[in-house]
């Protein structure tokens, strides 16, 4: 389980709730609406600010499985790593 | 451009006849065209400097716009004003201390939703905003349609569109911000609100807090920046407030510590109904350039390909360029200077003229050397930050970087050190996240660059002959794996093995700027110059004088002396008096170590040094001697910009006590290796 950055679990209670993965597991292509962020206050800093807010729909454009993926949100392309990206849960979006 | 201003008092009271200068920030998110329109409106007149106590450069300049005299700061490049950063706190804490005459809020019009998070945040503080609408032009070829007029009207501040590459709207936006300025427009602003669910404990806090806000600050905005759980404004509150009432505020905020996000989305939910009437998509889901060309940029392997030889091409250019400029530099102006000054002294005491012609322009003319390849860096990491690209290099090398606790964007830095270590310093700077900038900076000494691959080059055939390449190639790992290794220990020791999240934009690939980079080229040239010049030349100075006096010669001089009082030290790495002094006077320039050699065996340059060496020294020692050269104290230059850049003594000192510590452990390592080893 991730913690923050002063060693508490995450705030959020919800995480993992059903119908939701981590925006790392979606592949390229794939799109998907964010339901709920977790990570330190650094962390969710930076990912609201640049665009990872519940609701916003995110396109996947760039996952190899493995490594750092590539990420559209409200017409910009968000470059995260791996265990940031794990730490965005999306509802899967068909289509 | 809209007009449907209401124009008050126009004509009947001219504020223009009280003379003053107006004050105006530029705000905008990174990758906007800050630095464009910054130079496009100052063009010249602009002075760049640190903001005090900080390492984050602030630019500013003046100009005239309608017979009024203009100030205008540039303010740091941030996503939002929550503490996250230096930068961030520098940008509010200007806006609310010095309260401009108009914020221009600078909006990338292709990421309009994400670019107005910054606008939401900034209309809470004390200072009318303008918003530019820049990159027009870009948003149009994303196939997306913005009607500013209707974004104007939605926030009710005025919205200038414009392409600042193209100097289109500037004159338009100097003229709606000197009318803001003025006081000719009516301004209101239509202001975000936090989420429904939280507005109640927003007015909980409100009421705690109230009475104890200290004078510039908005209370509103306190409020909300605690919720936020933003760092700086709960150490101020915390720090302002009877510890009981304290204890009140904190107990609401302990309850609503989600209320980041839920702030987050509110600003989000506020720019939807902004921009929703504003903007249409006629074509939906094609593809654009920038992910075309990223489909190979940020490829696993593709990307390195691509990496490799844009790499490939900036040494090739370094050295079609900027070595046989450094050449012509130290032929016809350094030594031809000192040449003149040793005939006009000739009259005078020697020393003298050795001080002027050696120490003094010597220090100079290093320093002047370095110059042509500095200016061919400074401008292909311009361009390759203007162009967008120096971000899927940090993409695709991000994984690797981890593994010492760096950052993607470290890489490039790092990798122009094999140049030389002054630009990779200097590069740093591209880097946001200040310990990762911190830690590159700390590092990069250690990438052995071609002044220490010069002196490798020399001593390793003479030494070892045919295995020469090999012994060249181990230093070089060497020096990597202990750079590796060094990495990892600061960043467990100094920051607890934290490391900075990799989320980061790519932003859209567009040409580049020519006046932009030229002007960074320019102003960072200057800065090493004044700054780091100035240190170089006093050290120049100083080890020249060790190194003469008293007897006029090296190796009876006061460094020799030094060398000898080291010897002890020496003698554990195999090293004797004469070894240490080489290293000694490498502090100048790294090539230096192979001139000290020379006089001190008293064999010039040549092959016959080479030789004199290798029958002198055992190959451990010889190795040891390699070793602790590649990864000694780094250069004067070096050591001057890491000082310029960190902003600190401390860390300046850390940095050189530490390679000093390391380079002598490993060289030890390595001859006690190598004596077991029967060398």
């Amino acid at each position: 389980m991730a913690t923050d950055s002063r060693g508490r679990p995450p705030f959020t209670s919800r995480l993992g709730q059903p119908g939701t993965v981590p925006l790392s597991a979606l592949r390229t292509g794939e799109r998907g609406v964010v339901v709920q962020l977790a990570g330190g206050r650094g962390l969710l800093g930076r990912m609201t600010a640049l665009g990872f807010t519940p609701g916003a729909e995110v396109t996947v454009i760039q996952n190899f499985g493995r490594g750092p993926l590539i990420a559209r949100v409200r017409d910009a392309r968000i470059a995260l790593g791996r265990g940031e990206a794990g730490q965005i849960y999306v509802r899967r979006r068909s289509g | 451009m809209s007009t449907c201003h209401s124009v008050e008092n126009a004509t009947t009271i001219d504020p223009r006849t009280a003379e003053r200068t107006v004050l105006v920030a530029l705000a905008g998110q990174p990758n906007v065209g800050k630095s464009t329109l910054f130079n496009l409106l100052t063009g010249l007149n602009q002075h760049v400097g640190n903001w005090p106590g900080k390492t984050v450069e602030r630019k500013e300049g003046t100009f005239t716009f309608n017979g009024t005299t203009y100030r205008l700061v540039d303010l740091p490049g941030t996503y939002s004003l929550t503490a996250n950063s230096a930068e961030e706190v520098i940008a509010r804490e200007f806006i609310i201390r010095e309260r401009p005459d108009v914020v221009v809020a600078l909006v990338d019009a292709a990421t309009l939703e994400r670019s107005l998070y910054l606008v939401a945040e900034l209309l809470p503080l004390p200072a009318p905003v303008v918003v530019a609408l820049n990159m027009m032009d870009v948003a149009r070829q994303e196939g997306m349609r913005i009607e500013p007029e209707v974004l104007e009207a939605a926030l009710g501040v005025p919205v200038v569109p414009m392409v600042a590459t193209r100097n289109i709207g500037a004159w338009e936006l100097m003229e709606m911000v000197d009318r803001v300025a003025h006081g000719e427009v009516s301004y209101e602003p239509r202001f975000p609100q936090i989420r429904a669910d939280h507005r109640e404990v927003l007015g909980e806090i409100e009421g705690l807090i109230a009475g104890y806000v200290p004078d510039p600050y908005p209370q509103e905005w306190v409020a909300l920046k605690l919720l936020e759980g933003d760092r700086e404004v709960t150490r101020m509150m915390q720090g302002g407030m009877p510890p009981e009432q304290w204890e009140a505020v904190h107990e609401v905020l302990r309850a609503h510590d989600d209320a980041l996000v839920a702030v987050a989305s509110g600003r989000y939910e506020w720019i939807g109904r902004m921009v929703r009437a504003a903007v249409t998509r006629p074509r939906v889901g094609q593809i654009s350039r920038t992910e075309r060309l990223d489909r190979w940029a940020t490829h696993p392997f593709w990307g390195l390909v691509i990496l490799a030889s844009i790499l490939g091409l900036v040494f090739w250019l370094t050295y079609a360029v900027g070595t046989p400029l450094q050449d012509l530099l130290d032929t016809y102006v350094v030594g031809a200077l000192a040449d003149l000054a040793r005939a006009g002294l000739s009259g005078g005491p020697e020393w003298l003229a050795g001080l002027v012609a050696d120490g003094v322009i010597g220090g100079a003319g290093a320093m002047l050397t370095f110059l042509p390849i500095l200016v061919v860096f400074f401008a292909v990491m311009g361009m390759l930050e203007d162009t967008g690209y120096l971000a899927r290099a940090a993409y695709v090398m991000d994984g690797f970087m981890h593994l010492m606790g760096l950052h993607g964007k470290s890489f490039l830095p790092l990798f122009l050190g094999f140049g030389c270590n002054v630009p990779a310093v200097l590069g740093a700077r591209v880097i946001e996240s200040r310990r990762a900038r911190l830690l590159t900076i700390l590092l990069a000494p250690l990438i052995p660059c071609t002044a220490r691959m010069a002196v490798i080059a020399f001593l390793a055939p003479a030494f070892f002959g045919s295995a020469a390449t090999l012994v060249s190639w181990g230093m070089v790992l060497l020096a990597l794996a202990v750079l590796a290794l060094s990495g990892v220990v600061i960043n467990k020791a100094a920051f607890r093995g934290q490391r900075a999240a990799f989320i980061m934009e790519l932003p859209l690939y567009h040409l580049p700027n020519w006046r932009t980079i030229g002007l960074l080229v320019w102003q960072r040239s200057v800065a090493f110059v004044r700054k780091a010049g100035t240190l170089i030349l006093a050290v120049s100075v100083v080890v020249w004088v060790l190194s003469t006096l008293p007897g006029g010669s090296v190796d009876t001089s006061f460094l020799a002396q030094i060398g000898r009082w080291l010897e002890p030290v020496g003698r554990l790495v195999g090293l004797d008096w004469r070894l240490m002094v080489a290293l000694l006077t490498s502090f100048i320039a790294k090539e230096n170590a192979i001139a000290t050699l020379g006089v001190l065996f008293g064999a010039g340059e040549g092959a016959g040094l080479a030789e004199t060496l290798a029958a002198t020294f055992p190959p451990s020692a010889a190795l040891a001697f390699l070793t602790v050269q590649m990864l000694f104290i780094p250069c004067v230059a070096t050591v001057g910009v890491v000082r310029q850049e960190t902003g600190s003594w401390w860390w300046t000192l850390f940095d050189v006590g530490f390679l000093l510590v390391v380079s002598l452990v490993a060289g030890v390592v390595v001859y006690q290796l190598a004596r077991l080893g029967g060398l």
